[in-house]
């Protein structure tokens, strides 16, 4: 069985990797709703913040955890949402302009 | 043991959607659907959290979701797309403050009994994220001029900022030796917290593209550090997407710049040669509306150079109405997209975008570049160094070797400017002086808008 800290370090590499290889084609045209989607995702610590919040063990984890989840869903739903906002302003050149 | 298969389950294919999800953002015709695939994917991990077998109140988790979509929404939907860097900035601190947050928590929960390897990837958590915390907010105050935008530099300020660094490095070494010395996490989190404000301070308007991303890289590795602390692969997947994609994009507006990282944070650009600027005074040609609208009409091929200048004016949607006049008479109208034009990348884009300007009229710097010679007008409006011949031949400038538009090589420039003072690098523009420059002082909107009265008008009484 790997350690934590190996199959850790091999999760990470691997997704920095692909992270690099999938962000290099984004257009630059949309490096805005880039950040606000990446932001968005990483906000993914909410499961963490979850856990903490939810698991009741001191009342200092307890505060901690609440601020950190309302943290991470104020960027998982706006990062989300603006995303989408501004993806819907982006249009072609309509047929016969 | 069902359930924890769940949430296994649910966080592999969470993954799965977040990589799909930055792949389809490549292209604006599926990035919607990148979207949409992020979202499931959030939804998904969500749930498969909420099972979790720790989880024995729904109290405070409740509390916080409501909490912070109310937060959260509002900022989404009503923010007005030139004030996007300010609500970039802000969910960076967001983010940051919460990825510091369980690190705190999850330090107190196990005091002393941290392995090094939870204790190293935890301090790198709360570090990261305590000084992307402060440094975001203060971003934001620098956005939105509650803070001066102008560098805040003094004497030594490297050596301050650097060595409080250190030593917030040197306690965090302490406490992975030995996790059980509580009294110092709180010295290292203040430090961290300090040295975020410090981190910034010196940083100028111009210089927040580069610092915005590179906070969103710190918000991203402390995200995946928080994934270490918690052994959770999902985090640690998508804190490195987010760091990497801050990586990119920090990379891409340094090279745009022509500066190094460490020039860009501890550069303090922007105070030095300021005494350079008005030394001479040299003529330059103006024009009116009237003129300068008739040279417009008459030309075949127009690019538009828009800057930050014009998103402080407001002017997005008199241009927009500009790009209707002249296509409605058959004039080539394209827009030259710097890439560190604006307050963070790709913000000019969303903001003409915003304004309804057609995507594929927006062209990046290295495709419009040849183009000029072959434009019979270059329109700038708002921008001002991204066009400054001197960078490529003036050794002596400050922005000597930054990539530019070739705005010179057009046949006939005209730049729409408030009056004659430098920009905000504080850069004499030698653009302006040129034969084949014309200066059309004035509010960009404004101007804008008389330019477009100028041709309904004509088109009507003719």
């Amino acid at each position: 069985m790997p350690t934590t800290l190996e199959s850790g370090l091999f999760v990470f590499v691997l997704a920095t990797f692909v992270g690099f290889e999938v962000i290099r084609r984004v257009s630059p045209l949309l490096h805005t709703p880039l950040m606000s989607l990446t932001n968005a995702i990483s906000a993914i610590s909410l499961v963490g913040s979850i856990v903490i919040a939810g698991a009741g063990k001191s009342p200092l984890s307890t505060v901690l955890g609440t601020i950190a989840v309302v943290c991470a869903m104020a960027n998982v739903v706006g990062g989300f949402v603006i995303t989408d906002r501004m993806l819907k302003m982006f249009k072609r050149r309509e047929p016969g302009q | 043991m069902i359930a924890s298969y769940f949430i296994q389950f649910s966080y592999i294919v969470a993954a799965a959607l977040f990589i799909l999800s930055l792949k389809w953002l490549s292209h604006p015709t599926t990035a919607r659907r990148g979207v949409r695939a992020g979202e499931v994917g959030m939804a998904l991990a969500i749930v498969g959290t909420l099972v979790h077998h720790e989880i024995v109140s729904y109290q405070w988790i409740l509390v916080g979701f409501i909490l912070g979509t109310a937060i959260g929404l509002p900022l989404a939907v009503f923010m007005p797309m030139t004030h996007v860097p300010q609500r970039t900035a802000l969910s960076h601190a967001f983010g940051a403050l919460a990825a510091a947050l369980v690190g705190t928590a999850e330090y107190y929960l196990n005091p002393g009994t941290l392995s090094t390897f939870t204790m190293t990837a935890l301090s790198l958590e709360v570090i990261l994220g305590f000084l992307t915390f402060t440094g975001s907010l203060m971003a934001f105050g620098k956005l939105q001029d509650l803070v001066p935008s102008r560098p805040i530099v003094y004497r030594g300020q490297n050596a301050v900022n650097l060595s409080l660094l250190a030593v917030a490095v040197g306690v965090a070494v302490y406490l992975v030796v030995d996790p059980g010395r509580s009294e110092l996490f709180p010295v290292m989190a203040v430090l961290s917290l300090l040295f975020g404000v410090l981190l910034i301070i010196p940083i100028g308007g111009a210089d927040m593209p580069t610092v915005i991303s590179l906070l969103n890289s710190y918000a991203g590795l402390s995200a995946a550090a928080m994934g270490f602390v918690l052994d959770n692969n999902l985090l640690i997947v998508a804190g490195a997407l987010d760091g990497s994609s801050g990586l990119i994009l920090s990379v891409i507006m340094c090279r745009a710049m022509n500066r190094s990282f460490t020039n860009v944070l501890f550069g303090g650009f922007g105070q030095v040669q300021r005494a350079a600027a008005g030394a001479e005074q040299r003529s330059v040609r103006s024009a009116t509306a009237e003129e300068a609208a008739a040279i417009l009409e008459a030309s075949t091929s127009v690019v538009v150079i828009p800057g930050y200048g014009m998103a402080v004016a407001q002017a997005q949607h008199k241009v927009r109405e500009l790009y209707d006049a002249l296509t409605r008479r058959g004039v080539d109208v394209k827009f030259a997209i710097h890439p560190v034009a604006g307050r963070m990348p790709g913000h000019m884009n969303v903001l003409l975008a915003e304004a309804d300007i057609p995507y594929d009229r927006l062209i990046e710097m290295d495709e419009i570049n040849p183009e000029f010679p072959r434009t019979d007008v270059a329109l700038v409006i708002g921008a001002n160094d991204v066009t400054n011949p001197a960078a490529r031949h003036d050794k002596a400038s400050p922005i000597f070797g930054m990539p530019i538009l070739d705005v010179d090589k057009a046949r006939t420039v005209m730049v729409i400017k408030r009056s004659m003072n430098p920009g905000f690098a504080g850069i004499d523009n030698e653009l302006y002086y040129m034969d084949r420059t014309t200066m059309l002082f004035g509010d960009a909107k404004s101007f804008v808008g008389e330019l477009v009265k100028e041709m309904t008008g004509a088109r009507i009484g003719a």
